[in-house]
């Protein structure tokens, strides 16, 4: 669909952005060139070359930390795609309009708890002593906050409390999608005897695709993103998560614990580039964002 | 929508997968609403999700309102002051930018819009320590600038209000309005701007979320306990929990008091929520319309 537009090579294009472009030069241009600045050069301000950036990575904490990350990252996505799909198409397949509604609603509710709210709220639901759940905890063998809280369990932990953030937005989004594919071809493939399994894994899941990449994407680079959990959680199990555990806190304690802002600024670095590649292919290649 | 005659077998699981995650989404916000309701004996041998007394919840109120002489208080008005200064600016600025880049031409547009959908789809956490230190070299530390303007830089409110003109706008109507003789300017003061009532509610929005619910930021930008928002406040009232911390001396904040706190602090969103179900919806779905 192309529009035509104010052919007005002029001013006021400028004037109405003018505000925008400052903001944007100021804090998403600026920061940028700063962290790359800083992650090539040392305390004097002498040309370092890629010594930060050997500086972070031969730092003990930093591949348990790209581990972690990882590790995480696959749980989190592998959740999200899976139970964000079946859970948007059975409620696509639901009778009662009213209950479909309430129920996207519901579960859509935790997102306004993001941030460190969420996590006091975890902090209670993983601790046996005032769990609601605490019957289920002890099933599982836990019976005090330090054994839920253990280093292993924590990218399971931390997927949990990021699926019930986020999940409901996107079940919201991908329910809009399958709104979006005509009622004809549904009843097409029903008259062809397909039942509801064989009609979501062949039809609708497929007409998904392009919705499901771009939860993918976000989440993605959301979860390289991972401080506030691990953060809160080292100060409430008194340090059994790590103050280290991700690469955001790593930046973090390299450039306010360690006051070595060079080697902080070559881990943003890091996740800028994983962040702009991701974002950059996305944007040219999935079509998804038809910039005009 | 399935007939009656296509059910002959009605398959049990879906209601009880629905149901499963129902619980699981919800049971832990009922439960923080009856935990603040209690006294922590009450809250450890206590059944999880009965109401404890409305006496309880007074004490904890004002147990936690006690906490460094109404800290409470304070780091909410910060949060509130935060998030609507940033909104404000949000607005003016990226209602018009959206605009501009929807419907006039002018030199780098397209460079625009292509940064905009990069920088909105990085995740903005990564600029953290790179704007500390930026604001760091222009003295801005510790004041409230230094969270409110990054908060102000809104690129898919920009992105959400360009979609938005592009396919819900009539053109003809502002073609016509120039024809009568507005000036750009005047074309989107009178005829755009009217129109835009449904964009300014969800940028606004989405807007309000992100700056209320952010932690990173703040946490590195606002060094002091007097500016922070409740958000980080929280953190600091986790670090008074004995349970949590148990070298906590005299001034310790008991695990019913946190819970109160976390209901203050995502109240605000919880109300936004109800009111602009409508918008959200729209909203998420207008990250990508390209029908």
């Amino acid at each position: 669909m192309t529009r035509r537009r104010t052919f007005r090579p002029g001013r006021s294009g400028h004037l109405f952005v003018a505000a925008y472009v400052v903001l944007l030069i100021a804090f998403g241009v600026v920061p940028t060139v700063y962290a790359v600045y800083f992650a090539f050069t040392d305390a004097g301000d002498e040309f370092a070359g890629v010594a930060n950036f050997v500086e972070a990575a031969s730092d003990f904490r930093y591949l348990a930390a790209v581990g972690h990350v990882a590790l995480y990252l696959v749980l989190w996505l592998v959740s999200l795609v899976v139970f964000v799909v079946a859970l948007a198409v059975l409620l696509h397949r639901l009778g009662a309009a009213a209950v479909s509604r309430a129920l996207r609603f519901l579960y859509y509710i935790p997102g306004a708890l993001a941030g460190a709210a969420s996590v006091m709220v975890w902090l209670f639901l993983l601790d046996p002593a005032v769990s609601p759940v605490s019957a289920l905890l002890r099933a599982f063998g836990f019976g005090t906050f330090g054994q839920v809280v253990a280093p292993e369990h924590l990218p399971v932990l931390f997927t949990l409390i990021a699926f019930w953030t986020g999940a409901g937005g996107w079940i919201v989004v991908l329910y809009g999608a399958l709104n979006t594919i005509s009622p004809e071809l549904l009843e097409a493939a029903r008259i062809d005897g397909a039942g509801a399994w064989q009609t979501a894994w062949r039809i609708q899941i497929p007409l998904l695709r392009k919705w499901i990449v771009y939860m993918v994407i976000l989440a993605f680079a959301g979860g390289t993103q991972l401080f506030v959990e691990p953060q809160l959680l080292s100060q409430a199990s008194v340090g059994v998560a790590g103050r280290d555990y991700s690469l955001n806190q790593l930046s973090y304690d390299f450039a306010f614990q360690n006051d070595n802002v060079n080697t902080a600024a070559a881990i943003s670095v890091e996740l800028l580039v994983v962040g702009l590649v991701v974002a950059g292919v996305f944007v040219a290649r999935s079509g998804f964002f038809d910039a005009d | 929508m399935p007939t009656e005659s296509a059910r002959r077998r009605v398959n049990p699981l879906p209601a009880l997968i629905l149901v499963l995650f129902l619980v699981f989404f919800v049971l832990p916000l009922l439960w923080l609403v009856l935990a603040a309701t209690k006294t922590d004996d009450q809250l450890v041998h206590g059944n999880p999700l009965s109401f404890g007394s409305w006496r309880a919840l007074a004490d904890n109120w004002s147990a936690l309102t006690s906490f460094q002489d109404n800290a409470i208080f304070h780091w909410l008005g910060n949060s509130a002051l935060y998030s609507f200064v940033a909104l404000a600016i949000t607005l003016g600025v990226a209602i018009p930018a959206g605009y501009a880049l929807a419907m006039t031409e002018f030199r780098g547009r397209k460079t625009l819009l292509v940064a905009t959908l990069v920088v909105m789809l990085m995740p903005n956490a990564t600029l953290v320590v790179p704007l500390f230190l930026e604001l760091n070299a222009v003295r801005l530390i510790g004041s409230m600038w230094s969270v409110v303007l990054p908060y102000a830089f809104y690129p898919f409110g920009v992105y959400l209000t360009y979609i938005y003109f592009t396919t819900a706008v009539p053109r003809d109507l502002l073609d016509a309005a120039e024809l009568d003789g507005c000036t750009q300017f005047g074309v989107f003061r009178r005829v755009a701007l009217p129109l835009a009532a449904p964009i300014v509610a969800l940028v606004g929005f989405f807007s309000f979320v992100a700056n209320w619910t952010n932690y990173f930021l703040p946490y590195v930008l606002l060094p002091q306990s007097d500016q922070f928002p409740v958000q980080v406040g929280l953190g600091t009232l986790l670090n008074s929990v004995p349970q949590f911390n148990p070298t906590v001396g005299t001034a310790a904040v008991q695990r019913p008091e946190l819970a109160l706190a976390t209901l203050l602090a995502i109240t605000p969103v919880l109300v936004v929520f109800l009111f602009s179900q409508r918008f959200l919806v729209a909203g998420m779905l207008a990250g990508a319309t390209k029908e």
